[in-house]
């Protein structure tokens, strides 16, 4: 390979501002963090993005630039969220918006929404802008992003949300004023401590920890049945009520971690490759800011004092050796002009004893489509006009079996040109329990602490798709 | 959940600013909350609730935390438009900077550096000097963002004051946040620029505070590494084994930042170059399947590490491949990216990929799929054979714009690959449906003119362009009377002869167009003059299409 020149290194500039505006062009609330953004900056946004003169697909990109001002808007429900950035550099060039930071701190700024107050849409910003104005105030200053880990900014954010507003709001108007300054000065004490997303002092009855490993099954499979592209994006999320600082240590089946430590452990070489056969290739892995990484990186155990309650661990990613949970083979004749005849198969491929549920196939039919038969060995199906499918739903679906559609389509007989129909695909969406499309397991979970108590342990498995809009199990009919 | 805070909204009605300023004169703490927060809610619909300023700040002394950022986020609106007022307040803020309470010191602070007004920034010097060297962490990390602030304010008194110093100092400290504040501060007061900034004394603290601090602030600290210019290859080495472990953080930016600084040391490393450039890869995938702004900004990064490297992703391709439901500005980019990577031993899928997406109901993309398969026929010379097939298969579904964007693509084909696929020509003719597009008009009538002499009804097919020659977009005319004057060369006859004398008629009389008029006259003189002269000039092959993936 010879040496190319290094691509630009791109250095980001800070936020100069932040505002919400809903599809209408109102503006909910806007948070200038620096002098060199006024509201003329809004009114070009305005003009410009939201009422795009029609420049074509460009539009819909979530940046936009504006003479020097960057535009990332980031849609939540019925508003965008959007981070201005002012740099006076060239796309790309060294005064150029940090875009990743903005978008990243834009997710964290969604994800407060809806953890003070339950969404991140208009009702609920305009019921709850105080505590907004409080929270953008706290978590960025001047353009720069400061604590934004949600426990910890519980700890001296005033405002309740109205989600939270119930308990807690009672609890803190009884405080009295002495109370509240030694809250604060133990929050500006963990805030700036290296464990900033944990309080000291916490206390359990019962200590217990939950781990949950939540796969996602991205598919894209031909109408032969070829796999095109599978992967899994996986993510251990772990629930924790623990007393005291523990330290935690997660063991996984994977082969980065185990190869290291069988290698310590000197286990003989018949015992190992054995134990190979089962090992996960892990094409990445993405940790909680608590994970001691530089302990990964030199040990491959992953090592951490959690943050109280929920959170998510690791984020992984497999694309080899998976085991697909289903397989589907459509087939969509053409009968002549106005009729179609779409079969399809399904077929459970995990072991008898796991059951999956709430399974739904979309299977995509021509607008025009007057009526729709239906026949299926199981589950109920019916063709839904305003989405332009047929929807076949089961309830349950153990391992090894086999389910199937036949259906004859109706078009609406129209004097248009009858142009090709190009089927889009059909899509699935599932939840098996108990099962991993990776094999990934969790071999061990430790909990230690100084007073040494004792844990229970709740570890779950589920693998899933559909449920988000990055994950997608399609096949493609033609 | 709405009823929450909306109600403050409610209830405009003539006399409010009155009766606002009398509540704020009693002394009922649950009362001035309310009130506070209805005129915020004012502030932020647009009103004008400037007059209620020395009433607001009257309140301004008080235990009450929740009240005190009240007020202060009221004052950061307003102090600007009323320096004299905001003077009122001023007593408050450096008394507050005073408190014990550490979040009301920082508070205090904080608000200062954000009341842009020249006659307050003399009072907040003082209260800055401490606040810099206060014993508490979180009063420090935000004294350091205010030395920035106020350096845009007044960089003189910045510097007179000694605060650049005593920031420097910071650098030094012990707590990784304040230590990450005041990197970012120094970045601000070099206007955005990371140079600089850290020198190699101070790099083992960095790698300490690295570890240490916040998400944002190891983004500030990475971006600083990557300015960093290394003394040598074993400084490098150093470096980047310290950060390479930020790969696998879970912020994204940190991570983006992490692989800057591995780009910008590459160079000095160039041992570790390979297995350096594929460890950035595995993050930069993840990052597709997170939600779909972050995967816009991970796919344009992507597609700007390639122009440098492609050979890392090569492995990775099928991540390219467009899901039915990405929204469109997605595609476009995973489309750009699939065209960069394409090379002889993956063009297969990804021809499949690209026929497939030409089919797409946004047609916009499916153009540019179109396009894209024949950039891989001209950048993959071994397939071209398969792109052609490909295109002959979108021409035979008879979709009117992807007939015509199959046509000029082949067009380009048929130039780069001169004599090979000649044989599709009558399955075109025969297929065609209604050009519509200029562009495709004019690429069906070059096709027409250059293989005059294989398609046999091409005087028919040329006349029906020449009876409506009028309506045409003048680049369509050029290549008409270009065409026209190749098939008279190549087939000869009365009936050709005719249709010539048809075009150069109306070049040179009916259109006041001087491009197509000259070039008439031109084709005029070379033909009166006759011989193999003319064949030479006029039937040369044009020189092959340049293919350039990225543009």
């Amino acid at each position: 390979m010879s040496s190319a020149p290094a691509p630009p290194v791109r250095v980001g500039h800070a936020l100069s501002g932040i505002f919400v505006i809903n599809l209408r062009g109102d503006v909910l609330l806007m948070r200038a963090y620096r002098e060199d953004i006024e509201r003329h900056v809004l009114d070009a946004f305005r003009t410009q993005i939201l009422n795009p003169r029609d420049d074509g697909f460009a539009t819909e990109a979530p940046v936009r630039r504006i003479g020097s001002v960057t535009y990332m808007m980031k849609r939540s429900r019925d508003v965008y969220v959007v981070g201005i950035a002012r740099g006076q550099g060239e796309r790309g060039g060294p005064g150029d918006a940090n875009l990743m930071l903005g978008f990243t701190f834009l997710g964290h700024v969604v994800r407060l929404c809806n953890q003070y107050f339950g969404a991140c849409d208009e009702n609920a910003i305009r019921g709850n802008f105080v505590l907004m104005y409080e929270l953008l105030d706290e978590i960025c200053d001047d353009g720069y992003p400061q604590i934004t880990a949600g426990e910890t900014l519980k700890t001296y954010i005033t405002q309740k949300g109205s989600k939270l507003e119930g308990a807690i709001g009672k609890e803190a108007m009884e405080r009295s004023a002495a109370e509240d300054q030694r809250r604060a000065m133990e929050a500006a004490k963990q805030v700036t401590s290296a464990v900033q997303w944990r309080r000291e002092g916490l206390s359990y009855k019962k200590n217990e920890v939950y781990l949950d490993i939540v796969e996602s099954v991205n598919l894209m499979m031909s109408a032969e049945g070829t796999v095109l592209r599978a992967n899994v994006q996986g993510s251990i999320y772990m629930r924790t009520f623990l007393s005291g600082m523990p330290n935690l240590s997660v063991g996984l089946n994977d082969r980065l971690g185990e190869t290291t430590r069988v290698t310590s452990r000197g286990e003989d070489a018949e015992t190992s490759a054995a134990r190979d056969r089962r090992l996960i290739d892990l094409d990445d892995l993405q940790f909680h800011q608590c994970v001691r990484l530089d302990k990964f990186s030199a040990e491959k155990v992953i090592e951490f004092t959690p943050p109280d309650g929920e959170f998510e661990l690791v984020k992984y990613r497999v694309s080899d050796n998976i085991t697909l949970p289903f397989k589907l083979m459509p087939v969509v004749k053409e009968l002549g002009r106005t009729r179609l005849a779409v079969t399809v198969n399904l077929r459970s491929l995990y072991g008898p004893t796991t059951v999956a549920n709430e399974i739904k196939v979309r299977i995509p039919v021509p607008k025009l489509t007057a009526r729709a038969t239906i026949n299926v060995s199981g589950g109920k199906a019916k063709y839904v006009p305003e989405e332009g499918c047929l929807r076949w739903k089961i309830k349950k679906c153990a391992g090894h079996e086999e389910y199937q559609l036949d259906a004859e389509v109706l078009l609406a007989n129209t004097l248009e040109d009858h142009k090709p129909w190009v089927q889009p695909p059909i899509n699935i969406a599932f939840h098996v329990p108990m099962f991993t499309a990776s094999g990934l397991r969790v071999r061990f979970l430790e909990v230690k602490e100084a007073s040494n108590y004792d844990v229970v342990r709740w570890v779950r498995y589920l693998c899933q798709s559909g449920g988000s809009s990055s994950s997608s199990y399609e096949i493609r009919c033609a | 959940m709405s009823s929450h805070d909306s109600r403050y909204f409610s209830s405009h009605k003539k006399g409010e600013i009155a009766e606002w300023r009398q509540d704020l004169k009693r002394n009922d703490r649950d009362l001035l909350k309310t009130t506070v927060k209805r005129i915020i809610a004012a502030m932020t619909v647009g009103k004008d609730v400037c007059s209620l300023f020395p009433d607001v700040i009257n309140c301004m002394q008080t235990e009450d935390i929740e009240l005190k950022k009240l007020i202060y986020l009221y004052s950061i609106n307003y102090a600007r438009s009323n320096p004299d007022l905001a003077i009122l307040a001023v007593n408050t803020f450096v008394k507050d900077s005073q408190d014990p309470n550490p979040l009301i010191r920082a508070l205090a602070v904080r608000t200062m550096g954000c009341i842009r007004v020249d006659r307050i920034v003399e009072y907040l010097c003082d209260p800055l000097h401490l606040a810099l060297r206060d014993s508490d962490p979180y009063v420090r990390k935000t004294a350091a963002i205010c030395v920035a602030k106020l350096y845009s304010i007044n960089r003189e008194l910045v510097i007179d004051r000694g605060f650049l110093q005593q920031l420097n100092g910071l650098l030094l400290d012990d707590n990784p946040m304040v230590m990450a504040n005041s990197i970012a501060a120094l970045v601000e007061i070099q206007k955005g620029s990371c140079a600089q900034i850290i020198d190699s004394s101070l790099l083992s603290r960095v790698f300490t505070s690295l570890e240490a601090c916040t998400e944002w602030g190891k983004v500030t600290i990475l971006d600083c590494l990557a300015a960093y210019e290394s003394t040598s290859a074993t400084e490098a080495e150093h470096i980047l084994e310290s950060i390479l472990p930020k790969l696998q953080h879970a912020n994204y930016a940190v991570v983006l930042a992490c692989i800057r600084v591995i780009l910008s040391k590459l160079h000095q490393v160039q041992h570790l170059r390979e297995s350096l450039l594929q460890r950035i890869v595995p993050p930069l995938i993840t990052m597709l399947n997170a939600e779909p702004e972050i995967q816009y900004v991970a796919l344009t990064s992507i597609s700007e590490i390639m122009d440098a490297f492609v050979f890392p992703f090569l492995h990775s391709y099928k991540a390219f491949f467009c899901k039915y439901n990405d929204p469109s500005y997605v595609k476009h980019e995973k489309l750009n990216i699939l065209v960069k990577i394409t090379n002889e031993n993956n063009v297969g899928d990804i021809l499949l990929e690209l026929k497939e997406y030409s089919g797409e109901v946004d047609i916009e993309f499916a153009r540019k799929a179109i396009r894209s398969i024949g950039i891989c026929a001209l950048s993959v010379p071994e397939y071209s054979q398969g792109c052609v097939s490909a295109l002959m298969c979108i021409i035979d579904t008879k979709v009117n714009y992807a007939v015509q964007e199959a046509l000029v693509v082949l067009k380009d084909i048929f130039r780069c690959y001169p004599d090979r696929y000649e044989s599709v020509i009558s399955r075109l003719c025969q297929s065609l449906v209604s050009l519509d597009e200029p562009e495709a008009k004019k690429s069906f009538i070059w096709i027409l003119g250059e293989y005059a002499d294989r398609i046999e009804n091409v005087i028919d097919l040329l006349r029906t362009f020449i009876d409506g020659v009028d309506d045409e977009p003048v680049v369509v005319q050029l290549q008409l009377l270009t065409s026209t004057v190749k098939l008279f060369l190549k087939r000869p006859s009365e009936e050709s002869k005719s249709l010539v004398q048809q075009m150069l008629m109306f070049a040179t009389h009916e259109s006041e167009h001087p491009d197509l008029r000259d070039r008439a006259y031109v084709y005029w003189r070379l033909l009166s003059h006759g011989g193999d002269k003319v064949a030479s000039v006029v039937t040369s092959h044009m020189p092959a299409p340049q293919c350039n993936p990225s543009s």
